[in-house]
């Protein structure tokens, strides 16, 4: 009996708030719109949707007053490159699926397949503002495995429901440079040649789908389940993930994409800096990781603390992330943000990079990134600037559903409190 | 202009070679054994920072003050203290001041960047125990990271050899100067340290390799082995000086000489371990070895034995943000440090990595935050000695460094905003009263000798 409250409480947890009004008033409102900021505003939710939002709203009777004073709303964070979902321990194997071995399957891997709302990391992340993650694959090379693609990434919220997948298979994940390099024997020149050879088999595939099942077809190096899910990449229908960090990657694979007619995303960049006008010209959008500063290797000898505050001032589209995909520390997100302003990227665009940017980039607007009337409520009250560690989050909705300030992390905190 | 300038670059570029050489006047450091410090500051003119809010590590706050440098050594902090002729003045209006960061937990140097495989000096993993390597015989001193982590504030640093073994051999106490040689960054005077390694990593690696430990109590087992034969060979050394030091003394034996040093009391336990109930045997070895341990590394689970660890005087050095990499990491929380510091403990924030090394303050605000959130009750007063006083204190050096008190080394950092503050940039960093970092001056980016000439250096990092 008590399991089945609990359960049936859990259910209630997991639905939008059908019945109640919630009226957040006096806050600073970051509406991520041509709305701006607006000093002293009110936002009325109702239905899982935002009802009204401004500096002179209305708040309806029988509406649940949350008072903002000194507090801050912005749209629900989005980390870019993460695993969450995928993962609940990273060096335990069983417990990840963030990434494939299979030799049959590289770019057909759909990492929205599988994934778990029940992962202990959702919580974590949900309280460091972040309601929705771009879940990507990472790979695992073998001996005798150089397939090219991680495979496809997806956008999922943390309201920990089953239907977790806010928009399955946003992008196709590829890393050049050294890592693309290695796995074409050892050379970038290898790696580009390989690169195309496979789109040219995916678009000889895509028009003789017919001869390939009769058997037919001339051989492809790629298994028809890697070659169906690259077709949408090379109509330049799905976009590509490219990890690449030196200048001379970033330029080679923009020209490559506009000789080739592909989308990409630019992940990584460590040195999109000094070839930030001619990213801003392609009109790629790039995801930074702000604290990234280290000459890791010779394709990240140029990294630095003001990557995003130049990509942005040349007018490049910035998402930024933390963690370089790992799923537990994506609750660092926010202070990536906060370190970037201090290195010269506007207060504004720091959030902007935190949310509409990733949403627009990944096609789910609809349900996150902005706080405008009649869109989703994806949202959090902040009690201060929600970009410095001293502020705290006091409210959460993950797309309309408003979810606890819990996770198990401060049960164990609980546990042994003194 | 332009001649004046080139001038003060001249003396700048004199001073950091001079502060890295050692090539100014000043006492020979005590006999120290082999690979000797020659680290010895530059002469410096005396230092007044003025207007500050101070966060003197010893648990105050003090708002408007006055700080005073001379000698390389603190020597007045407070409010009213009166700027005596001849000092030169900061402005510190609107800024904070801390004691340098110092990094209980750092590779720097062992496992630089670039990160190539001919730069994987952090590990001798070979054996379960090779208490013979020390780390600085594996520290490039030209690793970037030093120059980043020295913008940041830190000022010491404890280098030490990875976590794939028992023991992984010495750690060093770093200074964080510009030096070309590793002797020239060597906090004179500085104990040693032993790196011992609980749980995951040890037996995994052996384990892995089908040899021992390959199982939790194997590496209980390997060492408690190892502090049998070191009693042993203390036993022997003792016997010949009690003996009168005649005739043949007992053969020399690097490994056992570490470990014997740490039976001594002389080399400080640094103990990479996880999980609550290894802490609790690592402590009960400790005891029937008759020997200390210094602190707890990463220490995920410190917070579940706090009252143990506070009565054992053992610190914990952990972060706030990193956990769930391994089983043993999975239980780590934010308020690690500060439920340690709230039960009477010596509580650290440490880095094990070279970004974060790069804003440990940040890190101890993360923990703080999260802690007041909790209802614990922290001042930035109190916070600030998790990266400075009380690493001081788990490295030995608390008599030197740690806390702006007068007679202590000048290791000062001013910042631009409260030091808790992901907005906060250290402005300035002096060692030993030198100056060390002024984010306004480029001279003190140029970058080390990897990066000099390389693409992309022309713009701050």
């Amino acid at each position: 009996m008590i399991r089945l409250l609990a359960t049936c409480a859990a259910l209630a947890l997991a639905a939008p708030a059908a019945a109640e009004t919630v009226a957040i008033v006096d806050a600073t409102l970051m509406t991520m719109t041509d709305a701006g900021e607006i000093a002293q505003g009110t936002i009325v939710i109702r239905d899982g949707r935002i009802m009204a939002i401004g500096p002179d709203v209305t708040v309806p009777a029988g509406a649940r007053v949350v008072d903002g004073r000194g507090g801050v709303v912005t749209p629900g964070f989005i980390q870019a490159d993460s695993t969450l979902g995928a993962v609940e321990v990273s060096q335990v194997p069983a417990s990840a699926d963030r990434a494939t071995h299979s030799r049959s399957i590289s770019a057909g891997f759909d990492i929205s397949l599988g994934l778990n709302p029940d992962s202990i990391l959702l919580p974590v992340s949900r309280l460091a503002g972040i309601t929705h993650a771009v879940t990507t694959p990472l790979y695992d090379d073998r001996p005798g495995r150089d397939l090219q693609f991680s495979g496809q990434a997806a956008v999922i919220d943390l309201a920990q429901r089953s239907d977790m997948v806010t928009r399955p298979r946003v992008a196709m994940v590829l890393e050049m440079g050294e890592g693309g390099a290695e796995r074409a024997g050892g050379a970038r020149g290898a790696a580009i040649v390989a690169l195309r050879a496979t789109l040219d088999d995916v678009r000889h595939f895509a028009r003789h789908r017919a001869a390939y099942d009769r058997g037919e077809g001339r051989p492809q190096r790629l298994s028809r389940i890697d070659l169906e899910a690259l077709v949408p990449v090379a109509e330049g229908r799905m976009p590509l993930i490219v990890k690449v960090d030196r200048a001379s990657d970033i330029v080679d694979m923009i020209a490559f994409a506009h000789d080739e007619g592909l989308r990409i995303i630019l992940d990584g960049a460590e040195e999109g800096w000094r070839v930030a006008a001619a990213i801003a010209a392609a009109k790629v959008p790039v995801i930074v990781d702000p604290l990234a500063d280290l000459p890791r290797s010779f394709s990240q000898i140029g990294a630095s603390m003001d990557n995003a505050a130049r990509l942005h001032a040349a007018g490049v589209t910035v998402i930024l992330k933390t963690g370089s995909g790992v799923a537990h520390r994506a609750r660092e997100l926010r202070y990536g943000a906060g370190n970037a302003v201090a290195w010269g990227l506007p207060h504004a665009a720091a959030v902007a990079a935190i949310t509409i940017n990733p949403a627009r980039v990944f096609g789910v607007a609809d349900h996150a990134g902005s706080l405008a009337e009649g869109g989703a409520a994806d949202l959090v009250l902040w009690s201060g600037d929600p970009l410095e560690p001293l502020s705290q989050p006091r409210l959460i909705f993950v797309e309309g559903i408003e979810t606890p300030l819990t996770a198990r992390p401060l049960d164990l905190r609980d546990r042994y409190a003194p | 202009m332009g001649l004046r300038l080139k001038h003060l670059g001249e003396c700048v570029r004199w001073a950091l070679l001079a502060a890295a050489m050692g090539m100014a006047s000043g006492p020979a450091g005590a006999a120290e054994g082999p690979f000797p410090s020659t680290y010895r500051p530059a002469p410096a003119a005396p230092v007044a920072i003025v207007g500050a809010t101070i966060l003197t590590g010893t648990g105050a706050e003090i708002a408007n003050a006055t700080l005073l440098i001379r000698d390389g050594r603190v020597e007045a902090v407070g409010r009213g203290v009166a700027v005596p002729d001849g000092y030169t003045r900061v402005d510190g209006r609107g800024k904070w001041v801390t004691p340098g960061i110092i990094d209980a937990h750092s590779h720097l140097g062992v496992y630089p960047s670039p990160g190539t495989p001919s730069h994987q000096d952090g590990n001798e993993a070979v054996a379960p125990n090779t208490a013979e390597v020390w780390a600085e015989h594996s520290v490039w001193p030209q690793d970037p990271k030093f120059r980043l982590a020295r913008a940041g504030g830190v000022t010491t640093l404890l280098v030490l050899p990875g976590s794939a073994n028992l023991f992984g051999g010495r750690s060093v106490t770093l200074k964080n100067v510009p030096s070309v040689t590793t002797q020239g960054m060597k906090f004179p005077g500085a104990p040693y340290g032993l790196k011992i390694a609980c749980g995951e990593n040890p037996k995994r690696v052996y384990g892995g390799k089908g040899r021992a430990p390959s199982t939790r109590m194997g590496n209980v087992a390997g060492y408690r082995k190892a502090w049998i034969d070191a009693a042993d060979y203390a036993r022997k050394w003792d016997k010949w000086e009690n003996d009168g030091g005649n005739g043949n003394p007992p053969k020399r034996d690097l490994q056992f000489e570490t470990l014997a040093g740490v039976l001594k009391g002389e080399i400080l336990v640094q103990n990479h371990c996880y999980r609550a109930d290894e802490m609790a045997v690592m402590i009960d070895i400790a005891r029937e070895f008759g020997f200390r341990i210094s602190a707890f590394h990463h220490a995920n689970e410190a917070y579940k034995i706090a009252p143990l660890l506070a009565r054992e005087n053992i610190c914990v050095a952990t972060w706030a943000n990193s956990w769930g990499a391994k089983m043993e990491s999975l239980d780590g929380i934010e308020e690690n440090a500060p439920m340690i510091d709230a039960a009477g403990g010596c509580a650290i924030i440490h880095s094990d990595d070279g970004l974060l090394i790069q804003r440990l303050n940040q890190e101890a605000g993360i923990a703080m935050a999260a802690a007041n959130h909790a209802g614990l009750s922290v001042s930035r007063g109190r916070a600030i000695r998790w990266i400075t006083a009380n690493p001081a204190k788990a490295l030995g050096i608390a008599d030197r460094v740690g806390t702006l008190e007068p007679g202590k080394m000048a290791d000062v950092v001013l910042w631009s905003a409260d030091p808790f503050s992901v907005y906060a940039l250290a402005e300035r960093v002096w060692i030993d009263g030198v100056s060390m970092w002024d984010r306004g001056d480029p001279r003190y980016r140029a970058p080390s000798d990897f990066l000099l000439g390389q693409p992309g250096q022309e713009f701050p990092r």
